[in-house]
């Protein structure tokens, strides 16, 4: 019997509640999986525990209300460094906040994927991401050299959203980037993961050097959007660049007087048809230049 | 006579943070720091290992900016789960900017003024401070030296570590903390004094040591040997303009200026 995990975004975003903790993979403004964040942008899914090696999906679950608390080591857009609805919320109180390194956020995902309840590390030791998360225990070491460690505790998820470059209806997946970020850890550290992808195919058949851009058992993939430009306006190496002038708009939204409720006008209370539409279509948008670094 | 702007003499002085470092990854996060840490692989330490600041190692350091025809030169690959994986194991000397630091050379990229609950200012986040700075040698980059950044007290979100003795509670290992330099646009400093104390090391060209000490909210020494920061040589000077077709770097410190400050 084929299994055809096929699903809508709505269909997706159907599987989430309020009160959930939600991981969302890609890194900064790169691959992240937009497609489904604007669907969710659209439902009444709130109070979300969103976690997340942040980008632009941060700031805008932020402007929408849909954060009660976020875990994350950054939020940024790169080029545009300082994400803008993301430090309203932060500069007005109105997220709870768990703040780690990068490499202790990390962690947490590989500890939730291992089913353990915590990893020590030396990260985050002498610094006040200790102070301000006193959740967060050490452990001394029980060998001889009796080194104290941070004991990272599991960061589980109840839902994962992730983009991924090509995927099949059984839910094998390839990410095809130059950097395969975190995403996997994320698929393995959530009891639902959900991914969109801008190629579907009905099964893929892989030669030997193609399969090894599968980086998670299908297993692990409860359901697959098929969204072509679902990481828009973020980059999705190799198929597209970053959309800079949407990127910009988006930010320059921040310091206008109803900016927000115009961006959702635009670009979210509208199908991702029209979206697509609106940022010049889906030609354009799958010709956009991967960024210079 | 050479005409090295600010920015350059930052550039080379950046670059000897890296000198003699050997096989390690050098990442310089930044216009100056980038072209610094690509300077040092050019010139003293060949054998630094560097990125295209994406996610290739490649033997030759790449330009900055749109780079036409220029093809990198691979030689491997640093994902940013493999950076992490660099970092942890040590081999690895960063040069980052931070928005503060303090007597202690703790760092801060998280928030600033307020209460952490609400601050007055939310910047990155601690990104990767805690683990770059418990794990691996540091260097920093300061293009405004100033009391807002060399703050009084502690940098008000300490994101990463530093030698304030309180922090480190026993059994907690400092041993692999290696802060190296401060490179800012008023001079290079290290932290050669008593218990890792600030030094000055070198001024650049006509400040004074009394002018540092009046931008740094604390107390700082200054080194034994304290002398003039080098001005670029021409090679120097060719290396940079060859990294930086675009001249980034002229964006770096306001309006530009030279190395040596025009007479009044």
């Amino acid at each position: 019997m084929a299994l055809n995990k096929q699903r809508s975004a709505a269909e997706v975003v159907a599987q989430l509640r309020s009160g959930m903790t939600i991981g969302i993979g890609g890194w900064g403004p790169r691959r992240k999986p937009m497609t489904l964040v604007r669907e969710l942008l659209r439902s009444d899914v709130r109070d979300l525990t969103v976690v997340s090696y942040g980008g632009p999906e941060v700031g805008m679950l932020c402007a929408a209300g849909k954060v009660r608390k976020l875990v994350y080591g950054f939020v940024t857009m790169d080029a545009i460094p300082l994400e803008p609805y993301f430090r309203k919320a932060r500069e007005a109180g109105q997220i709870e906040v768990m703040e780690l390194d990068e490499g202790m956020f990390e962690w947490g995902l590989r500890a939730a994927g291992m089913r353990m309840s915590f990893l020590p590390t030396r990260v985050g030791l002498a610094t006040d991401v200790l102070a301000r998360n006193p959740q967060i225990k050490t452990i001394t070491s029980p060998y001889d050299d009796g080194e104290v460690y941070v004991a990272m505790p599991a960061l589980k998820l109840d839902a994962a959203l992730l983009h991924v470059n090509d995927a099949d209806r059984w839910g094998n997946t390839l990410i095809t980037a130059h950097d395969p970020l975190f995403d996997n850890l994320f698929a393995r550290a959530a009891d639902a993961c959900y991914v969109s992808c801008e190629r579907l195919h009905d099964k893929l058949e892989l030669d030997a050097a193609t399969a090894r851009f599968n980086l998670f058992e299908r297993y692990l993939v409860r359901g697959v959007v098929h969204a072509p430009g679902g990481a828009h306006p973020t980059y999705n190496s190799p198929d597209y660049g970053w959309d800079m002038d949407h990127l910009k708009r988006y930010n320059a939204s921040a310091t206008e007087e109803g900016g927000w409720a115009r961006y959702v006008a635009d670009y979210v209370d509208v199908s991702e048809a029209q979206y697509q539409e609106k940022a010049g279509g889906l030609a354009r948008i799958t010709q956009l230049k991967p960024p210079v670094f | 006579m050479t005409q090295a702007t600010l920015a350059e003499l930052m550039i080379v002085a950046a670059s000897e943070c890296w000198r003699g470092d050997g096989e390690v990854l050098a990442s310089g996060i930044g216009i100056v720091p980038r072209l610094g840490a690509s300077l040092a692989k050019l010139t003293h330490t060949p054998e630094l290992l560097m990125t295209d600041s994406e996610t290739f190692l490649v033997s030759e350091p790449i330009p900055l900016g749109p780079r036409g025809d220029y093809q990198p030169r691979y030689e491997g690959y640093m994902s940013f789960d493999r950076v992490f994986e660099c970092v942890w194991g040590g081999l690895r000397h960063a040069m980052i900017g931070p928005t503060q630091i303090d007597r202690w050379g703790q760092t801060n990229l998280s928030v600033v003024g307020g209460s952490y609950d609400k601050p007055k200012t939310a910047i990155l986040g601690v990104r990767g401070l805690p683990g770059n700075s418990i794990n691996h040698a540091n260097s920093l980059f300061v293009p405004n030296h100033g009391p807002r950044v060399f703050v009084a007290g502690e940098v008000d979100m300490v994101s990463g570590v530093g030698y304030k003795p309180e922090r480190w509670l026993p059994g907690m290992k400092q041993d692999y903390v290696d802060l190296r330099r401060i490179v800012t646009d008023l001079c290079v400093m290290d932290f050669g004094g008593p218990d890792h104390a600030i030094r000055v090391r070198s001024l650049h060209p006509g400040v004074s040591f009394e002018q540092v000490q009046a931008a740094t909210g604390f107390p700082v020494l200054a080194a034994p040997d304290l002398h003039e920061t080098l001005l670029p040589t021409d090679e120097q000077l060719a290396i940079i303009a060859r990294l930086d077709p675009h001249r980034l770097r002229a964006t770096v410190i306001k309006n530009d200026p030279p190395a040596i400050k025009a007479a009044a």
